[in-house]
């Protein structure tokens, strides 16, 4: 295959851009789930929580 | 109800709920469709094998520009209605455009320098994508600058909608100046110049990205409204404390 390199460094480059982007995602993701976790374990909880409005589920 | 109200964070929390997994797989299937029917098209006949690096290089392109007409968008949502969804989907939009952005232009470069001999030129396309780059970190660093998030909501609308302007000089940069870049091939008046036979995997490969710029985009909005709860709830808790 001609020109190897690059269209391999171009591949490789995208699927690590990617990859770093998605797991910063989901690592920010599930600590602000975590954080809302503990404040609610705390009994520190939203209004509609409290009031019960919002299903449990949702975040 | 105005449908504005409809598009409210808790509404949107149940909804992307059920569909960010769905979004997800979807992305990852397309893409995967994609790869194989780019690695089995032919080879073109003057780039020979190097053509592979358009099947992601280009939806590269276009996202980095899709990215940026979604904060556009959402920028007049901020100004004229002051939606709170408005500035998550800006707020979340800005560091995944900027990757897709990266990506178009190191994906470029490896492309350029086996097909015009060089790495970088600063031609008209090249150029106009380097500042669309600029822009969204110019963004980034804007929002993060202002402490207030109502005022860097408002600050980071204006400066995307003045730096909006630079997205059309993208797209036409090539017919307007004479560049090393080739001219619009797809999207274009008199239809695409691109044979069948690598249109569908481009445009295949194309949809699967938008799906993943999508779901990253679903999954940002929900980490971003999440982060609010947050702050709001911790600013609670210190005032009740104070009390």
């Amino acid at each position: 295959m001609t020109h190897f390199i690059f269209i391999a460094a171009s591949y490789g480059v995208s699927l690590l851009g990617l990859v770093l982007l998605t797991g910063w995602m989901v690592v920010a993701y599930r600590g602000q789930r975590r954080a809302l976790a503990d404040l609610e374990a705390r009994g520190i909880r939203r209004r509609a929580r409290m009031a019960g409005t919002e299903p449990v589920r949702s975040s | 109800m105005p449908v504005l109200d409809l598009a409210n964070p808790v509404r949107f929390m149940k909804l992307s709920d059920r569909v960010l997994p769905w979004l997800a797989a979807a992305a990852v299937a397309v893409l995967c469709v994609g790869f194989v029917l780019a690695f089995r098209a032919p080879a073109d006949y003057q780039q020979g094998e190097t053509v592979r690096i358009m099947y992601i290089h280009v939806p590269f392109a276009w996202l980095g520009m899709f990215g940026y007409t979604m904060m556009a968008l959402s920028s007049i949502g901020i100004l004229v209605w002051r939606h709170p969804l408005a500035d998550v989907a800006h707020k979340a939009a800005a560091p995944i455009g900027a990757t897709f952005t990266a990506l178009c232009l190191i994906t470029g470069s490896l492309w350029g320098r086996p097909m015009w001999g060089t790495y970088w030129v600063w031609d008209a396309r090249l150029t106009s994508m380097l500042v669309l780059l600029l822009l969204y970190l110019g963004v980034m660093a804007l929002r993060a600058a202002i402490e207030d998030p109502n005022r860097a909501g408002r600050a980071v609308a204006v400066l995307t909608l003045v730096g909006f302007v630079n997205v059309p000089i993208v797209k036409f940069s090539v017919d307007w100046w004479n560049t090393l870049h080739q001219p619009a091939s797809v999207f274009r008046m008199g239809g695409s110049t691109i044979d069948g036979s690598l249109l569908w995997p481009l445009m295949t490969c194309a949809v699967g990205f938008t799906l993943v710029f999508l779901a990253l985009h679903m999954l940002g909005m929900r980490t971003e409204i999440l982060r609010r709860r947050v702050q709001a709830l911790e600013a609670r808790a210190a005032a009740e404390a104070m009390a």
